[in-house]
Formats: structure tokens, sequence, C-alpha cells
């Protein structure tokens, strides 16, 4: 199955998929320290993000993502690459200052066609989603 | 993006190696959101505590010092809150690793020319910009609020981008800097009569979530006059934090509400005093509380009176923290609020925001599980650095600071 954002940035990733159909942001989201999903109503709380193609709905919440996936990426403990339904600019900013690599707006829910756990290749200069 | 002269200038480094790497950083996000060309800034205005940043943002501040000594930003950059109050550090007992990297960021933004204001209602103290102004603003609050309220245009301007736009002068032209996303995508009405800052917090915070996400421009209809500032600063900021709005229109009150066409809109959402108290009720789990905080966003000068006039006379059995930008702090010392609120065992902070204040160690070294607040923003974010966040009532806050429960 193959996917075409209309947004992209980054470079070309492969890796496991972590999806939910909720929302994303660094700072109400995640434990950063430990690499998980923190907020108890998150539907991925509890769950490691390090290393993972995450695949969720909407950027929510504040702009300090757009420092924090830079200092995650410094520590080890940021996703390997992001996709969303919906981005907002701190996600864009975030992925731009951080190196990692995004992709957003697609035809359909995202989050209902990528299978939990599939292996997925993201390449941003064709904008295309892969579920290998 | 189609760069004029000066762009390309800069791009080639003729404006100095921090303008390249700003203009850089904003080419690749205008590409990523087709901007056509830039649009020219008044001013900036940047979160960056170090919390978010962490060594590597710190890291990367003083390297671009290091890299050209005299770079300096080109239209007025001020500062969101801090991580910190120095004065109240060791109350809040943050680790020293925090307060050093706090330090280093103070002396690379001096460096740098930026302005540091420290605080999230700069509309409220600092300069509110204008009908049609074109800013780079970061902090959700202080976006929402300046392009609903305010009428001017800007998008969510995370650090690193709120700095370009401070360092060039200009921000890619898409989203709300183009007068087609400005109108309104998304129809509510209105069928209750918010009263509490905490009222108004939770509705923003339904609309916010009923929106859904950034693109989204609710035009809400059915408001019974017009809310003051502080009212619209917790409506907008969590709107914004609920939902990642930056942009509200209010049927007869907001500058562009005539012109966003709303009205052509299907209604698609009604909300009542049912759809507000649901919210409220998701963040009443427990009765007792370990401490209380008002904060996010910072406290107006009129907040402050509020809380001062409630505190009067008590005996706190629990800490309650009063958070303020440090323009409003020297008139609340000024008029005696501060004094107020600290005979009764609270205390007032200044320059910083306590979810951006290394909100999980703080937690951690003071015990602090429980807390309350009149804040539906803060009430949103700090569920994920661990707390059991509760909302209330600014005075059923101060009644719990000093009884020990809600």
């Amino acid at each position: 199955m193959i996917f075409i954002a209309r947004h992209a940035v980054g470079d070309r990733v492969r890796g496991q998929a972590l999806v939910a159909h909720d929302g994303f942001s660094a700072r109400y989201d995640l434990d950063r320290i430990h690499g998980t999903f923190s907020r108890p109503a998150h539907k991925l709380a509890g769950q490691s993000y390090v290393g993972k193609i995450l695949v969720l709905d909407a950027a929510k919440g504040g702009v300090a993502t757009a420092w924090m996936l830079r200092e995650m990426a410094a520590r080890g403990r940021a996703p390997l690459g992001l996709v969303l339904n919906s981005v907002n600019p701190i996600m864009a900013q975030g992925a731009v200052f951080g190196g990692l690599t995004l992709l957003a707006g697609f035809d359909e829910d995202i989050t209902a066609r990528v299978p939990p756990g599939a292996l997925v290749e993201l390449d941003p200069a064709s904008r295309k989603l892969e579920v290998l | 993006m189609n760069l004029n002269e000066v762009e390309r200038a800069m791009l080639a480094g003729e404006f100095g190696r921090a303008a390249q790497a700003a203009i850089e950083h904003q080419v690749k996000v205008g590409d990523f959101f087709a901007a056509a060309d830039f649009v020219p800034v008044t001013q900036a205005h940047l979160m960056a505590d170090t919390e978010s940043l962490g060594e590597a943002g710190v890291r990367w501040l003083e390297s671009l010092c290091e890299q050209e000594p005299g770079a300096r930003v080109r239209v007025p950059t001020i500062t969101d809150p801090r991580g910190t109050d120095f004065a109240k550090a060791s109350l809040l007992r943050q680790p020293t690793f925090a307060l050093d990297l706090e330090r280093r960021a103070i002396d690379a933004f001096r460096r740098l020319g930026v302005l540091l204001t420290d605080t999230c209602i700069n509309y409220q103290t600092i300069q509110a910009p204008a009908h049609g102004e074109h800013v780079a603003f970061g902090d959700t609050g202080v976006v929402i609020y300046a392009n609903s309220v305010c009428g001017a245009r800007s998008n969510y301007e995370g650090g690193p981008s709120a700095l370009a736009a401070g360092l060039t002068g200009r921000t890619p032209r898409y989203g709300y800097h183009l007068p087609a996303m400005r109108r309104a995508t998304v129809r509510m009405r209105v069928e209750c009569k918010p009263e509490s800052l905490n009222d108004w917090g939770a509705l923003g915070g339904v609309v916010g979530r009923l929106a859904g996400h950034y693109w989204a421009v609710p035009y809400l209809e059915g408001l019974d006059g017009v809310p003051g500032s502080d009212a619209l600063k917790h409506f907008g900021a969590a709107m914004a934090s609920f939902g990642s709005i930056a942009l509200y229109h209010l049927d007869g009150i907001t500058p562009e509400a005539g012109h966003a066409d709303g009205a052509r809109l299907p209604l698609s959402h009604t909300i009542g005093e049912a759809e507000v108290k649901a919210l409220q009720g998701a963040y009443a789990s427990e009765k007792d509380v370990d401490v209380v905080v008002f904060s996010a966003p910072q406290l107006s000068l009129y907040e402050l009176r509020e809380l001062a006039a409630l505190c009067d006379g008590r005996r706190f059995s629990r800490p309650l923290l009063a958070v303020t930008s440090p323009q409003v702090k020297p008139d609340a010392d000024r008029f005696g609020l501060t004094r107020k609120i600290e005979d009764a065992g609270g205390h007032v902070l200044s320059g910083m925001c306590f979810y951006q204040s290394y909100a999980r160690e703080i937690a951690e070294a003071n015990g602090w599980k429980r807390l309350a607040t009149n804040s539906a923003k803060l009430v949103n974010i700090l569920g994920g650095y661990g707390y059991v966040p509760l909302l209330a009532s600014m005075e059923r806050c101060v009644e719990a600071a000093e009884k020990g429960h809600l």
C-alpha cells in the first residue's frame, strides 16, 4: 500500500509504525526522559515511541515541540519519523529544526490505513508512505 | 519560494551567518507549506524555556552567537516566560542543572539583542499588535489572542522560527498571513453564559476539541455581551491548547467576525452548560490538594487584585503559587497585592510559567501530585507531567489552599 502526503520534509526512513487515532504534542503527551507516551488519556499511554514511526491524527498543543524534537534526537529519545493527518506549523518547524522526517495531509484517515506494528517507509522526496 | 533581492542576499550569507541560518530554516518551512514568498513582520515573540531547549537547544543558541559575535535581531524580539524565577527557585526546588541552562540561554539571547520580557501576556503588558499587522508570535495563547482579538496576522511560530523571524525581519507567507485562510470554517452556537475565568477556559477547551486542528477557524454565535481581556485570554489559551486553534471569530464581538463568512456555514455544534460542565468534571477526580497554582497564562494585574482580595485574612495549609509577568509584578508589589497573597502564605512568582519550569522535577522534589488551578490550559498540559490536575474557580482554589481540599 502506498499513500501520498501533501506535505513532507526530511530524509527517507524505514521503521515500525506506532499507530493511533489521537493527537501529538511532545510537551503534552510524552515523558521525554524515558521515551514513552505519558499523558494518561492518550491512546498510546505507556508505550515507547523511541525509534518508531508515529502515525497519528493531528498536531496538538503548544509550541514547545519546535525545540523538543531536536533535544530528543540529541539524547537518542526521538521517534524515527512522524506521520499526521493534520499538521500545524510547530510540527513542521520542529521537524526542520530537529532533522526529523515528517509526512502530513492525506486523502484518507492515515491512522485507519496503516496497520499497527507494520514496517513502513517514508520517502519525503516523493511524499510517499509505503507499507512494506 | 520567490525571494527578493534582500532575501537572496541573506541566503547567500551577505547579512551574516546568523541571518543566513535563519532564512535557510524559514525557506524549508515555507516550502513545506508551499508559501509563495515572505512577509515582513514588525515584531517577534519567542518561546524558549530551557526545559524545551535542553542542552542541545542551548548549545545551538550559543553556537549561533559564537559563529557571528555581532549578530543581532532586526525587529523587536521578546521572550515568553523563562523556566524559572531565580528569586523563587529554591522554593520550587528546581534542579541546579536547570538554573545553569537558564543562565546560559539568557546570556545567548542578550547577545543576540533579544529583549527578555519573559511574558506570555505581551498583548496586555508590552504592545498589542494592530489590526492587519503581520507578526511572528510564539506561545499559542499569544497567537490566538493576537489573531482573534487584535486582528493581527500570525501563525504559531515555535522558538527556532520566531528567532529566525527576529533575525531576518520576515516570515514565510502561509496560513494566517493569507486573508483566505482567516475565513470561518466551522460554525458553533453557544447556549450558556460563562462567568468565571475557569468557565471561559472550559468553554474554550470545548470549542478547541470540537474544532480539532490548526486549520479550523471556529465562528461562534450566541455569546451575550463582550467578554473582557482576561476572559478572552483564558478562552483563547484553552482553545489553542485543546485544539491547536490559532484564530476564532465571535459574532458581533471580534474585529473580523463580520468578514469571516461564518453565517454561511451550517451549524455544526451547539455548546451548552452541560458540555462546559463535562469538561470541568473531567478534572475533578480528587478532593485533596497538594498545591494550588494560578498560571498559564500569567496573571494580569486585575487577576492578582481579585486573588489578593480572596487571600486577605486567610492562612494557607498548602502552597499557593501565583505567576505573573515581570511587567505586572512591580505594580502588584506597589499596590500591596503581593503582600496580601504572601501574608496568607502564598507566593507571587514572576517571569516564568508553571508548566514551563521543569514541572516534572519540581513535582518529584516537592511531593506535588494533586494540583488545583483555575486554568483550563494548565490542566490539559499537566497530566503528561504526572500530575492529577483539578480545575475549579479561583475562589474554590483559594479555599482549597486554606483547607487542603476542594
